[in-house]
């Protein structure tokens, strides 16, 4: 048996699905396991399926696969739901006492695994503990030394008492020995390797979270929305702690004018919201950039359009994010494409917006949101952190940037399109900004000369930034083979791994991994330099690879996924090798 | 703050485009006067309007200002407040921006209570878009999108604060310059939300809701017996669909608002080089 274990409970939403999910997963990594999680989720609260999957190993792990190797079914439906990623030797934990399971027969080649999880949770001391019966089954299951438990569920369960805490354990060791006791141990010889390293484990969200305050953001006001709510849910009791304030406001067109405000008022300042919140923001965005105010304006994408599937993977409003609003708005779109990188591109997403006052648009989707993943705590170097305020102009400097009549010019057109800036509160510096086209004061007007002088100024922040900026993407697999496969988002984990799968049947890929859609890098020697082009997204149409076509003037293939689900490594691997077959077949 | 700042020292050098006449002016005036008369000046104040005529006052005012999109600019005003206290925060706006538009902000800004004040400058009729009726018009009021009269009711925007748990409501007529400065100044003073309304009458497209109508038809509430801590005297008042009154309506003298409650007393604009020195530990929470 491989050392990658991948493990899945699957249930009801409501049944703890997800809390016993993130105990297994933190309790892999605490014995210093590598993690990567990945949720099926519905929209609503209790009833409809939901599992919470694992993948672990000793190496890194950055995408899911098709197998699933011990899967707790706390209901009927969760087998079927799996039945593609079951395999011979599949282990199925199941309640066989339950009316739900009782006549459960583990499908051929694999082993059913009745355990009395409700009957042993309540000798534990309540029927709740069952999933957790059911994890220290599976802990004896993959020889997972069920010690490994404890720590998590102490994180877990610490604040409702140590007796709490108590009867968990005892609820895993009770699953641990009715495997060991009562039932016959052929057919599974799993070992799972433990280490000393220390990983952390956290999703998308979290990491855009940690970055914004570590990145000085003061202000953070938001609405509730699948799936950029736990960035808020993340800030609240944290943001405060360092001095900063987390607003739910009445909706999202009040949330992003509050962080408007807080923003001129001279806090870094952020928003999150998904796709629909997006619309509603853009009337404002617009002003944002009007005004030239720093603000980082989060989209954590989901299935559209309208409220599509709210719960469910998508990569569709990049064309929103590059073109949305009504005239011609100077924007940074940055689009983070792993866990880690959400947490430092967010950084950067917050000096950009103060260094070129501009708004920034932070790019998540779902599937790298909600996703835990492992990674070395080096990766989140708080001493590397770096802040740039940009030309923020204080009372010491401010008579450099008057006028003849001693106002200051917040708009001032500067040759790289960067005006002074001064916080309210600032003696002397009392101006007027408006969405309004305006004069270098900041005041309205529709002269001809000027209009054309503060539009090409603002441009021209995009083309200071594009100069001083480095937009590189981050390469991996063969640099110098014929096929060259461009993604951009959460795609980069599955599309690592699919390397090494294609590398099995002697397929070199060259892979680009984009993590700046505007401004962003010039692909066009690359792209003529490979024989093929396949751009993979979470999308129907192919929104980044009709950016791609536009700029680099070169048709490319396209590698499209739209059913909510993101891409797993073997399936891109297997459709990759098809695009290739296919194109080898056309006639010449 | 300097305490020789003059009401004047508010006034930009852009001569307003109101039509000569408009209420906005001393709507605009009263808002200086009592800014300077509590001890603001240009350099701590934040001024936010919206759009519309009302919108138009950042222009002619100075000192910090936003002039924001249609109807929102009172979610902005919150976040100014929010990131720096020490600002002293005015948020105008008109009866369409405020009570059409931005009504849903309207009543959280209320209930929310941020130490700020809003003067709407309410004439009862849309004047930028050339004539048509507003949330405030009066049933029959009759415009060119209401022929017959808007046939709804108006809205009663004194009713919506006081539901919202309003703590501090007014209602001032522009052209009594002494008067709208003192309730605007009220306003200012009061620990919380500071609402008021303002009778700013619209001379070129309402041949109704005029001077000479307000004139006659305003009561004084100082000049009544009425007690404005008294919730229950003040819903009658502002229940009263026959009388327009002026003055302070409630007054809730125990407010604590929402920025004292949150413990909101820095200036958020002031961060370290860096990450905060303890964001490891923000780290160490995943492990």
């Amino acid at each position: 048996m491989p050392d990658d274990l991948n493990w899945a409970i699957g249930g009801e939403a409501g049944d703890g699905i997800n809390s016993t999910g993130k105990i297994f997963a933190q309790a892999l990594s605490r014995a210093g396991r590598h993690v990567f999680t990945s949720k099926d989720f519905a929209s609503r609260i209790r009833g409809g399926y939901t599992a919470y999957k694992v993948r672990s190993s000793t190496e890194r792990v950055e995408s899911v696969v098709d197998r699933l190797d011990i899967l707790i079914a706390l209901t009927q439906r969760t087998v079927e739901e799996n039945m593609d990623e079951l395999h011979e030797g599949s282990v199925i934990i199941y309640d066989g006492e339950r009316t739900m399971m009782e006549d459960f027969e583990a499908p051929e080649g694999m082993i059913g695994l009745p355990v009395p999880l409700k009957r042993l949770a309540e000798d534990a001391g309540g029927a709740l503990m069952q999933n957790i019966v059911a994890l220290g089954a599976a802990c004896e299951v993959a020889n997972f030394p069920i010690e490994n438990l404890d720590e998590a569920l102490e994180k877990r369960f610490g604040d409702k008492g140590e007796s709490i805490v108590a009867n968990n354990r005892q609820a895993a060791r009770l699953g641990e020995e009715h495997v060991v006791e009562e039932l016959d141990h052929d057919g599974f010889d799993y070992d799972i390797e433990t280490t000393d390293n220390d990983y952390v484990l956290l999703n998308g969200d979290e990491a855009i979270g940690m970055g914004a305050i570590a990145a000085g953001c003061r202000f953070y006001s938001g609405y509730p929305i699948t799936p950029a709510t736990d960035v808020m849910e993340y800030l609240k009791g944290r943001l405060e702690r360092y001095g900063g304030h987390v607003m739910q406001a009445e909706d999202e067109l009040a949330a992003i004018n509050m962080a408007l405000g807080a923003a001129r008022a001279g806090a870094r300042s952020m928003t999150a919201t998904s796709g629909p919140g997006i619309d509603l923001m853009a009337e404002t965005f617009g002003l944002v950039a009007t005004s030239e105010t720093p603000l980082v304006i989060c989209d954590v994408m989901r299935s559209g359009p309208s409220t599509g599937m709210p719960t469910k993977q998508e990569q569709g409003d990049l064309d929103m994010l590059l073109y949305g609003g009504h005239g011609e708005i100077p924007r940074f779109v940055v689009a983070p494409t792993t866990v880690s990188e959400c947490f430092h591109k967010t950084i950067e997403a917050f000096n950009l917006a103060e260094k070129y006052q501009t708004p920034v648009y932070l790019v998540g989707d779902l599937a790298l949101a909600v996703t835990e993943q492992t990674f070395e705590p080096e990766e989140f170097d708080m001493d590397s952190v770096e802040i740039d305020r940009g030309k923020l102009v204080d009372e010491n400097e401010i008579d450099s940037w008057l006028n003849d009549s001693d106002q200051f010019q917040p708009h001032f057109p500067a040759a790289d399109g960067i005006s002074p800036r001064t916080l309210p509160g600032t003696s002397g510096g009392a101006h007027m900004t408006t969405g309004l086209e305006h004069d270098e004061l900041g005041r309205r007007t529709e002269e001809q000369e000027v209009r054309i002088e503060q539009v090409d100024k603002r441009n021209q922040k995009v083309e200071t930034a594009q100069e001083e900026e480095n937009w590189d993407y981050r390469e991996f697999g063969d640099s110098d083979a014929d096929t060259l496969v461009l993604s951009w988002g959460s795609n980069e984990g599955a599309m690592r791994e699919a390397i090494g799968f294609l590398d099995e049947a002697d397929i070199d890929v060259r892979f680009l991994s984009v993590p700046y859609m505007f401004p962003r890098p010039d692909l066009t020697e690359e792209i003529e330099a490979a024989d093929e082009v396949i751009v993979v997204e979470c999308n129907a149409t192919g929104q980044f690879a009709d950016v791609v076509e536009g700029d680099t003037l070169t048709r490319v293939k396209r590698i499209n996924k739209y059913n909510g689900v993101r891409f797993k490594a073997d399936e891109l691997a297997e459709r990759i090798t098809e695009k290739l077959d296919a194109t080898q077949e056309v006639p010449t | 703050m300097s305490s020789d700042v003059r009401f004047t020292d508010f006034k930009s050098d852009k001569q307003p485009t109101w039509c000569p006449g408009c209420g906005d002016f001393g709507t605009m005036n009263g808002m200086m006067k009592a800014l300077a008369n509590t001890g603001n000046d240009p350099d701590n104040t934040f001024v936010v309007a919206g759009i519309g005529c009302s919108g138009k006052i950042g222009t002619y005012m100075h000192s910090y200002a936003l002039h924001g999109v249609h109807g929102r600019a009172l979610p902005v005003g919150i976040g100014v407040k929010s990131a720096n206290p020490d600002l002293e925060v005015m948020v105008s706006g008109g009866d369409g921006d405020g009570y059409s538009i931005g009504a849903g902000h309207f009543v959280h800004a209320v209930r929310r209570n941020m130490d700020m004040t809003y003067v709407v400058m309410d004439n009862r009729i849309y004047g930028l878009t050339k004539g048509q009726f507003s949330p405030t018009s009066r049933e029959d009021f009759e415009t060119a999108t209401s022929p017959e009269g808007p046939k709804q009711a108006p809205v009663n925007p004194l009713a919506l604060a006081l539901a919202a748990d309003g703590s501090f409501i007014a209602q001032s007529f522009s052209s009594d310059a002494q008067r709208h400065t003192e309730i605007v100044q009220e306003a200012v003073e009061h620990d919380g939300f500071g609402f008021v309304n303002v009778y700013s009458p619209c001379v070129t497209f309402n041949d109704v809701d005029t001077y000479d109508y307000f004139r006659d038809a305003i009561v004084d509430l100082d000049e009544t017996d009425h007690d404005s801590s008294d919730r229950d005297a003040a819903e009658a008042k502002i229940m009263d669909d026959d009388t327009e009154y002026q003055g302070v309506i409630y007054r809730d003298e125990e407010s604590v608002p929402y920025n004292e409650r949150h413990g909101l007393d820095e200036n958020m604009a002031e961060i370290p080089d860096g990450a905060p020195e303890d964001a490891t530990d923000l780290v160490r929470e995943f492990y």
